[in-house]
């Protein structure tokens, strides 16, 4: 483009920051005043639980919390001294987190493609819903006891091992992964199916214009629009997984150490049982066999810390990945 | 209001002289080869008609646009050319389109829209590089994706053509939603001539622009016309005026009256375009 010569300009002052009379809370109808005054408590107050919450693990957490405990396994001893760290606990949530992930991801996406994309017939898009919406609905509790059924099923003896009476064990990491997909996924997929159903109708038209089958306009446009609130959904389905107790204590084997099954090197740590940070602190809580709430205390200041860095990375690959889609596009001009 | 398709279309050829004006390169070639026609092609969404019986030719060469007030089908028309329509569950089309004489709707869609490609009303760039957007349509959805090293000269080939290049040449690979709207609709016009169309569908493509961009997007439908037919979509009575050879005028789902764009705009046959030419309704 042609550029046109810019006209001199002369210095201009930077007046000071000014703000001209507003009206007063006094002259608001009442129903505006209450809510206005109601929204600043209700959000100063979250504020102040969460730092409460914040400040006492913290204190209490770094109390106790040694090194020592982050790298050595837990071991089975009456005496505090000698009864080890949580190493193992760390390596339990880190697995599940991924492992669960993993699982619920491409399931969580597709559906939401297809019901987004496609969605015929009707009734089954519906019932696809309906059956996300009573999974997001289901207690952790349930589902754990749902999966201690499923998975003693004899064609499922792989995931976990064959006791030597015959029965099928039912407990593993691959196990309790299955079943705490279940918790991320209703949330990858409401965030996937929204961040859909709000991009723009001429995208999708724009790419079936260029000569483009629906599915690599999902595959080439649309998926690359959403990644930013399909990865928000991901971690915060993370987030569900490490929060998790009820399926870890129930379907993790209740073993504070993790233990493998068999030599193969990573399936057979998978196939094997264990235990996360959730399931630690409540064993080492007053209700839990434990009872060492020092040791919950430490431990639960580094599954806060987890979860705290979890949140930041969200937060982070929201803007790093929205940074090139439409929604992004439109606020930058 | 008649609608009457057949007289409409032959002395169009001849007509087409007499607007040839310094500065329409792509009149020279007056004689030009029909590429498109469009035989009494009626359009119906949720059992009302949206176009009724429209027929008319598109030439090699030429810049067609329709006019016509909001919701008069002239869209709705131009979305029949690309079988865009048939991506609206409620809509039914009647009626016969052919490309170079084969029905449009015997040909693969996919390949269909690879020759007559559309530029929309929003600018729309995907949410990927400026490389990667112009690189859209040549990327074929076969298993082997070609390279970049490939690619490059076409993609340069397209931006130039859309008189974009000098701009972006250096940035290619930012994503094309940091540019500026006009820009953004030049990458969007890039992107749907990479893969050589020969017809170029444009509907209101400069609605949502400034006037500078507008006169930029105009210089450059002139100079595509030499190897494109263009049929565009507008709403602004003077950009017609300033960019077409032909215009055919909607109302109410009828083409009411099809001519050059000289006899459309000062001597029109029909008391409906007069009338909507002056302003009387819009």
């Amino acid at each position: 483009m042609a550029s046109v010569e810019p006209l001199p300009q002369p210095a201009l002052e930077l007046p000071p920051r000014r703000r001209g009379r507003r009206s007063s809370l006094r002259s608001w109808r009442r129903g505006d005043r209450v809510i206005f005054v109601a929204a600043w408590s209700v959000g100063v107050a979250l504020c102040v639980i969460a730092g409460a919450i914040v400040i006492y693990l913290g204190v209490e957490g770094l109390r106790y919390l040694d090194p020592k405990l982050l790298v050595t396994s837990p071991s089975p001893s009456v005496d505090q001294a000698t009864s080890g760290g949580f190493l193992d606990p760390i390596v339990g949530t880190v697995t599940l987190a991924v492992l669960g992930t993993l699982i619920a991801t491409p399931i969580a996406v597709s559906a939401a493609v297809w019901v987004v994309e496609y969605g015929r017939p009707r009734w089954l898009a519906v019932a696809v819903e309906t059956a996300i919406e009573m999974i997001a609905g289901t207690p952790d509790i349930v589902i754990a006891i749902f999966g201690l059924a499923l998975f003693q099923l004899g064609i499922f003896a792989p995931l976990s091992f064959r006791s030597s009476g015959g029965g099928v064990y039912g407990r593993s990491f691959l196990a309790t992964g299955f079943m705490v997909s279940l918790l991320a996924m209703p949330l990858t997929y409401t965030a996937t199916r929204n961040a859909l159903q709000a991009v723009p109708r001429h995208l999708r038209e724009a790419s079936y214009a260029l000569g483009k089958t629906r599915i690599a306009t999902i595959r080439r446009v649309l998926l690359p629009s959403v990644r930013a609130e399909m990865s928000t959904g991901a971690t915060l389905g993370m987030g569900r997984i490490i929060g998790t107790t009820a399926i870890v204590v129930l379907l993790l084997g209740a073993s504070l150490q993790t233990s493998p099954q068999g030599n193969v090197p990573l399936l057979g740590f998978l196939r094997g049982t264990g235990t996360t940070l959730t399931g630690y602190v409540f064993a080492n809580s007053p209700s839990g066999e434990g009872n060492a709430p020092q040791k919950a205390y430490a431990a639960a200041f580094v599954l806060m810390i987890l979860v705290l860095v979890l949140n930041a990375a969200v937060e982070r690959i929201s803007r790093i990945a929205g940074a090139n889609t439409v929604q992004a596009g439109r606020l930058a001009r | 209001m008649s609608n009457n398709g057949t007289m409409l279309i032959d002395p169009i050829v001849i007509e087409r002289k007499s607007v040839t004006a310094p500065g329409f390169p792509g009149l020279a070639a007056a004689t030009s080869p029909e590429r498109m026609r469009l035989d009494e092609v009626t359009v119906f969404y949720d059992g009302v008609p949206a176009v009724r019986g429209a027929s008319l030719a598109i030439h090699q060469g030429e810049v067609l646009a329709l006019i016509g007030p909001s919701g008069c089908g002239k869209t709705t028309l131009l979305r029949t050319l690309n079988r865009l329509t048939e991506l609206t569950p409620n809509a039914r089309q009647g009626g016969r389109v052919t490309l170079d004489g084969e029905d449009i709707l015997e040909i693969e869609d996919t390949a269909l829209r690879t020759r007559v490609a559309m530029v929309f009303q929003q600018p729309n760039p995907f949410p990927m590089s400026i490389f990667d957007n112009v690189a859209f349509a040549l990327r074929e959805q076969a298993r082997r994706r070609p390279r970049r090293r490939e690619l490059g000269p076409l993609v340069q080939h397209a931006l130039e053509r859309a008189g974009l290049w000098a701009e972006v040449a250096d940035k290619l690979d930012t994503p094309a939603l940091r540019l500026s709207g006009g820009q953004q609709q030049r990458l969007c016009i890039a992107r749907a001539i990479a893969s050589g169309p020969e017809i170029l569908l444009m509907d209101e493509p400069c609605s949502a622009l400034d006037p500078r961009s507008t006169s930029v997007i105009e210089e450059l439908i002139h100079s595509l016309r030499e190897d494109l037919a263009i049929v565009i979509v507008t709403h602004n009575l003077q950009q017609a005026r300033r960019v077409a050879d032909r215009v055919a005028f909607m109302y109410l789902g009828d083409l009411v009256e099809l001519g050059s764009t000289q006899q459309i705009f000062e001597a029109p046959r029909e008391s409906a375009t007069s009338e909507y030419i002056a302003g009387a309704f819009g």
